[in-house]
């Protein structure tokens, strides 16, 4: 047990690499909300767009969006950060990762508002067009929010799935703070620095996960 | 041009690919008229409805509002729809909205009037229904009777020339009929234009001014209700009539 | 930037050529690393759910906090803790190992979830008129409960099992040499990102397939709302 504790949870080899630990945190932190923010609101743009059902371009979003959904994250981000450069596009591994995810992302929620707004049933359309609203005026103020609601839980999980993949920016060299535990572990020979980490992501993603518990038990009963 | 009718309609054609469901449907509605229009399940009651207001395209022939052909290309069609409210069999009112909101949506975003001027209308529009007292219920904690009073509430809002009806108490369980026809009657004593579809055959005796049947996308019989009910012409008619009233 | 660099780069047919056994090699591994760890993280999540259906108080409250636990943590952050901890801690596991682990850990935390909402989906009838007519409580969950509480939450299995699919990819960042590893190695020894590409292209017909089903399941269950 001494043993475990000398290796995973080393007092002083943590309080050494704390600080490091917080700044990539912050990274960590930094990147999921700019995540989160642009794939969202760019799912949405997109599920709007959709709504017009504009062959070329409905096409074009449903390819986007699946070839986002089928691929492994990792695969994009290794592809954006090592062969954007050969076509003249030098981003920082943190803009890779931050473009990268939120175009993830932005696939999986336009998945999720289209299939709201499908939902909404066709006589609100009706109703609405027939008090003299336009298409978009209907969308705005009586489609969508019905599918938002519909929408939040599952966006709710996924969001927090694809979140969690700002781990995966370790790999492109971003100093979030996996990347900070793996160079402090190397440094330290000790695995506490990267306990330390496994506790900083559950501080971060703990509260959302038990969250979205919520969540899904509200929205279960509204139906 | 508009001979003072609210609306005319004029060889209406329309197919849902080979399918013909309006034959030449021609139809006048003057104002304070109640029309009633009877006929079988499929006979295209509806789609003559929602030609009127354009939910439907009609494939040929005209809609007049007013005597302006509401077909044509160009037309303000969100502009026209204030002037023709409708309400629908299955209430379909907003289930994210109160029902004052409800009734003031449209106001607000169509008419763009200020939310304290809209609420004053919306207020108005659910007393005249006798429901202010639920302004603030949202759809799903009102029974059906109650639900479909709001949407006619949702319709007389915006102050239009016509209500178009379709089979405004079809999904409603019997005792709760009684308050949405007495709605309508109160309407049409106010002088309102109204047209009907529906089974309610003792309103239509009451309250009609004519009565239409419909039958395979045709207009087979028109008259009052007295011609209608009691000295009906055609066979296809008096069929019809057997069946809705004998249970 | 010209042609000839784009070329070279992403459609490079002579590095194809060379590098496609290694490729190979990187899908079979894939594909082996899903089989096993597909139906173990399900297994596992079946067992999960159906100990939590037996509402045992202090036992769900554990079951809760391990499946909140591990859907918390990256399965990466967990993946090299357990490669690079073990080891230093004087457990010398192989990577595959390793991965076989984290995953399982992973994804039975997901699939426990999943098919808990499906239990909760049936009702206690189901249950109540099997035991009615003497199965007991084991059997009446693989027998009647189970199976229709799997095909209402079918959509969201076939979604984590996807997931899980791409997350294989994850390994590679242990030396596992499964598809994505073994489009890196290759890339390094032609100097240009075709083999990335072709990794990506065999993913993208590998679950394209199961995007689209998902598309339309999804959109159906929420419009049953
Ligand atoms: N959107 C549509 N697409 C195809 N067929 C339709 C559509 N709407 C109505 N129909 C068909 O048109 C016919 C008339 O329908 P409808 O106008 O609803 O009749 P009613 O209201 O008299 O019962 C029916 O046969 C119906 O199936
Ligand atoms: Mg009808």
């Amino acid at each position: 047990m001494d043993a475990f504790a000398a290796q995973f949870l080393d007092l002083e080899v943590m309080q050494r690499y704390l600080p490091d630990i917080i700044d990539g945190l912050w990274v960590t932190i930094a990147l999921a909300l700019l995540v989160i923010v642009t794939g969202l609101v760019l799912g949405l743009a997109l599920a709007v767009i959709r709504a017009f059902q504009i062959r070329v371009i409905n096409l074009a979003i449903v390819g986007f969006v699946d070839v986002f959904r089928a691929l492994p994250p990792l695969v994009i981000l290794v592809i954006f950060y090592f062969a954007l450069p050969i076509i003249g596009l030098t981003w920082s591994g943190f803009v890779c990762a931050w473009v990268a995810l939120s175009l993830v992302l932005a696939s999986f929620a336009e998945e999720i508002y289209w299939a709201g707004i499908t939902s909404v049933h066709k006589g609100q359309w009706e109703a609405s067009r027939s008090t003299g609203l336009s298409f978009v005026e209907t969308l705005f103020y009586v489609v969508l929010p019905q599918a938002v609601r519909l929408t939040i839980p599952p966006l709710t999980n996924r969001t927090i799935a694809i979140t969690k993949n700002t781990a995966l920016a370790s790999v492109i060299a971003v100093q979030e703070m996996l990347t900070v535990a793996q160079t402090s572990l190397a440094y330290a020979a000790n695995t506490s620095p990267l306990t330390m980490a496994a506790i900083g992501y559950l501080l971060i993603f703990l509260p959302l996960v038990i969250l979205s518990r919520w969540i899904e038990r509200k929205f279960a009963w509204k139906h | 041009m508009s001979n003072g009718n609210v609306v005319e309609v004029v060889d209406l054609h329309k197919s849902f690919g080979d399918l013909e469901v309006l034959k030449g449907v021609n139809v006048t509605v003057a104002p304070q008229e109640l029309v009633f229009v009877i006929g079988p399940s499929g006979s295209g009651k509806s789609t003559m409805l929602r030609c009127c207001n354009l939910l439907e395209q009609p494939t040929s022939g005209s809609v007049l509002i007013h005597g302006q052909d509401i077909t044509v290309a160009g037309v303000d069609i969100n502009r026209i729809r204030t002037h023709i409210g409708m309400v629908f069999q299955s209430f379909n009112l907003y289930p994210h909205m109160t029902a004052i909101g409800n009734v003031a949506l449209a106001l607000r975003k169509v008419k763009k009037m200020q939310r304290g001027e809209a609420e004053d209308r919306a207020h108005q529009a659910l007393r005249r229904v006798g429901l202010d007292e639920k302004a603030l219920s949202h759809p799903n904690e009102l029974s059906g009777g109650q639900q479909q009073r709001v949407a006619i509430a949702r319709a007389i809002a915006m102050e239009p020339d016509v209500i178009l009806f379709d089979e405004p108490t079809s999904a409603l369980d019997p005792e709760l009929v009684g308050s949405v026809l007495a709605v309508m009657h109160s309407l049409r004593d106010d002088g309102m234009t109204m047209v009907v579809v529906s089974h309610e055959m003792r309103f239509a005796q009451d309250a009609a001014d004519r009565v239409l049947f419909m039958d395979e996308g045709e207009i087979v019989e028109r008259g009052t209700p007295d011609e209608i009910f009691k000295n009906t012409q055609h066979a296809r008619t008096r069929e019809f009539l057997a069946r809705v009233t004998d249970h | 930037m010209d042609w000839e660099t784009l070329r070279f780069s992403f459609l490079n047919y002579e590095s194809i050529a060379e590098v496609y056994p290694l490729l190979l090699r990187g899908f079979w591994m894939t594909i082996k690393l899903c089989l096993l760890v597909g139906p173990l993280g399900f297994i596992a999540g079946m067992v999960l759910a159906t100990i939590f259906s037996f509402h045992i108080r202090w036992l769900n409250w554990v079951l809760i906090a391990y499946v909140d636990f591990f859907r918390s943590i990256p399965p990466l952050v967990l993946l090299i803790y357990i490669n690079y901890g073990l080891p230093m801690f004087g457990l010398d596991v192989p990577a595959f190992v390793a991965v076989l682990i984290a995953f399982t850990l992973n994804s039975s935390s997901y699939y426990g979830e999943i098919v808990r909402a499906g239990i909760e989906s049936i009702q206690a009838g189901q249950m109540e008129a099997a035991r009615s007519t003497g199965l007991n409580r084991t059997q009446a969950m693989i027998y009647v409960v189970l199976p229709q509480a799997l095909r209402n939450v079918a959509p969201d299995l076939i979604s984590n099992t996807l997931e899980l699919i791409k997350a294989t990819s994850i390994a590679s960042v242990v030396a596992l040499p499964e598809l994505l590893r073994m489009a890196r190695v290759s890339q390094e020894l032609v100097f240009n990102a075709t083999p990335l590409l072709v990794a990506a292209a065999i993913y993208l017909v590998m679950l394209w397939p199961i995007v689209r089903l998902l598309s339309r399941l999804e959109r159906r269950m929420m419009s049953s709302h």
